[in-house]
């Protein structure tokens, strides 16, 4: 099966001539028509267009980037020139949303060639970690379809997993990417804050998004990463900090790097599963040399407070702008401006988008701006000091994605904050806006995928990755395939 | 804090421009009051010391040169993206006044 490939071997392939780039896009569409009414990953298929730019790239016939002619999903949070882009939001589909520019990302990925073949599901707006609060309703894990893909990229992890595609991108604010990854069994990286240029990305909280891709191999991670990172003069927040071969670093030697593990990210009530896989995952590590040893982090279980105090209020002001003037929604016969507003934004926006808006309308109001929003925001730096002392003593740090793998389809419905706390191990590195990498480290006794992460200091994402890079070299855990 | 009273949540839903239902509000406010739960336990650290930002990048007044660039994407591709009417390059909105 083409679609398998990884974007390595498929460039490898698509170079020598063995395949051309219209017989894998075709691959690419012919999976998702046969697995995506069961899973559905896919909510908007651009497939006339991306066969459009196989043939055109058939027809110069060079491969110059090792991106030129990979099919890839994008979340569907990512603008792009006349495709629709709807965030899985009812508020942008009452007059679809088409926008009439590309993010930077997909910009730079149409440079190198790359064809983009839709748009995948997301959580309303991002916020979610299971998919269940898109408009398009839940996409299913391929590993076991009562159960989620994780979110709020859940549709992304699902695509790169199930070969619906080569790699997908995906958002990752307090563990969108990493999550999804962990659940469904594939790689995915939260890079640095200010790595990856968020311009033309709908945002949920600015200070804290990032935009990471999600992959079958960290090489293939690494050559993303090398076509998406970068200063942008069109998104302030990205740092002008030269952007390395991600390739070249991958194949150092881990001989004597230091490897801490965090007491506090082995909690009561976590799976014995998740548990064994990671102590198993820090013996690969010390039998390849690196030297692990157990590190504290005490300002972790502060992590999920901080960020749904943070994200919230960030929801509030961001949600601000679907007012239904500009883009998206509308009502006929308002009353008044205001009527209209309000009309349009309770119509449109789904239930877990009102709840973080009215969380961040209400920590932002008078009389609790101090003791909510200005609080978090100071605990934000006593986290990100934790995460700096601990980079004093080791090199990297490793824990688990998730407390247990997959849960079930509705299993926290009505209970927000049992939802929350499904983050409660991805929420404290945004806080420091370092990188941190999820691959798979192991499956449970029922099958499903084990997600391990792998954290850096900022702007150490080559770090991350080579340190992924070792384990997957010394261990199969992501050579196992869905049977779907 | 007796928040969030059926009271409060109807105010905070008038700032943030939503209008709930009974039914929305009913829902609302026991899932309110247990995120408050979790969130309150910021105020047990000691943040006395702890000088406030918003970033954690350490860029400061990131400017670009002041030179002029054509409109990209064109006004008039903006303007088509709106569900209202169009009127002189325009968007027509309802009456602030009703």
């Amino acid at each position: 099966m083409l679609s398998a490939l990884t974007i390595t071997e498929a460039h490898e392939k698509l170079r020598k001539k063995e395949i051309s780039t219209e017989e894998l896009v075709r691959a690419c569409i012919d999976r998702i028509e046969a697995v995506d009414g069961i899973l559905n990953a896919v909510v908007h298929r651009n497939f006339e267009r991306a066969v459009e730019e196989a043939k055109m790239v058939d027809a110069t016939g060079e491969f110059s980037s090792p991106l030129t002619g990979i099919p890839y999903l994008t979340k569907d949070v990512f603008c792009e020139e006349g495709v629709p882009t709807t965030a899985c939001s009812n508020i942008l589909r009452g007059k679809t949303y088409i926008p009439p520019f590309d993010s930077t990302t997909t910009k730079r990925l149409k440079t190198c060639g790359a064809i983009s073949l839709g748009k995948v599901n997301t959580d309303e707006f991002t916020m979610g970690c299971s998919t269940e609060t898109s408009c398009h309703g839940v996409t299913r894990n391929p590993w076991d379809t009562t159960r989620v893909a994780g979110g709020s990229s859940g549709g992304s992890a699902v695509a790169v997993s199930s070969n619906e595609c080569l790699f997908a991108l995906g958002t990752d604010t307090g563990g969108s990417i990493r999550q999804p990854a962990g659940f469904c069994g594939c790689t995915g990286l939260r890079p640095t804050y200010g790595r990856t240029s968020r311009y033309g990305v709908m945002s949920m909280a600015s200070s804290l998004d990032t935009i990471g891709p999600l992959c079958k191999t960290v090489e293939d991670i690494a050559i993303v990463m090398e076509a998406i990172s970068g200063k942008d003069p069109l998104d302030a927040t990205t740092g002008n900090v030269p952007v390395p071969m991600y390739r070249q670093t991958l194949k150092s030697a881990m001989k004597g790097l230091r490897i801490g593990l965090p007491k506090e990210y082995f909690i009561d009530g976590m799976s014995d599963d998740v548990e064994r896989a990671v102590r198993e995952a820090a013996n690969v590590f010390a039998s390849l040399g690196a030297i692990v040893s157990e590190i504290s982090l005490p300002m972790t279980k502060y992590g999920v407070a901080t960020y749904y105090v943070l994200v919230p209020c960030e929801v509030s002001s961001n949600m601000a702008r679907y007012d239904g003037i500009r883009y998206g929604h509308t009502v006929e016969n308002p009353e008044s401006l205001l009527d209209y507003y309000e009309r349009v934004r309770s119509d449109g926006f789904g239930p877990e988008v009102k709840r973080r808006i009215m969380i961040g309308t209400f920590a932002l109001s008078a009389g609790y701006y101090d003791a909510y929003y200005r609080q978090a925001q100071k605990v934000r730096i006593l986290i990100a000091r934790d995460f700096e002392e601990a980079f004093q003593k080791v090199d990297a740090i490793i824990s688990p994605v998730s407390p247990t793998p997959a849960f079930t389809i509705g299993a926290h419905e009505g209970d927000p904050v049992a939802m929350y706390l499904e983050d409660i191990f991805m929420c404290p590195q945004p806080m420091a806006g370092i990188p941190a990498l999820s691959l798979p480290c192991g499956f449970s006794k029922s099958g499903l995928p084990i997600g391990l992460q792998i954290m850096g200091p900022q702007w150490e994402d080559g770090r991350v990755l080579k340190i992924g890079h070792a384990f997957e070299q010394a261990t199969e855990w992501h050579e196992r395939k869905v049977a779907i | 804090m007796s928040f969030p009273s059926t009271t409060e949540i109807y105010h905070v839903a008038k700032l943030a421009r939503l209008t709930l239902t009974d039914a929305e509000v009913e829902r609302l406010a026991p899932e309110l009051a247990s995120i408050i739960g979790v969130i309150d336990l910021l105020k047990e650290v000691d943040t006395k010391n702890v000088i406030l930002t918003a970033q954690n990048t350490g860029l400061t007044n990131v400017l670009r040169e002041d030179t002029l660039r054509s409109p990209s994407p064109s006004p008039d591709a903006l303007l088509s993206c709106s569900p209202l009417p169009l009127v002189q390059h325009q968007i027509q909105t309802p009456s602030a006044h009703g």
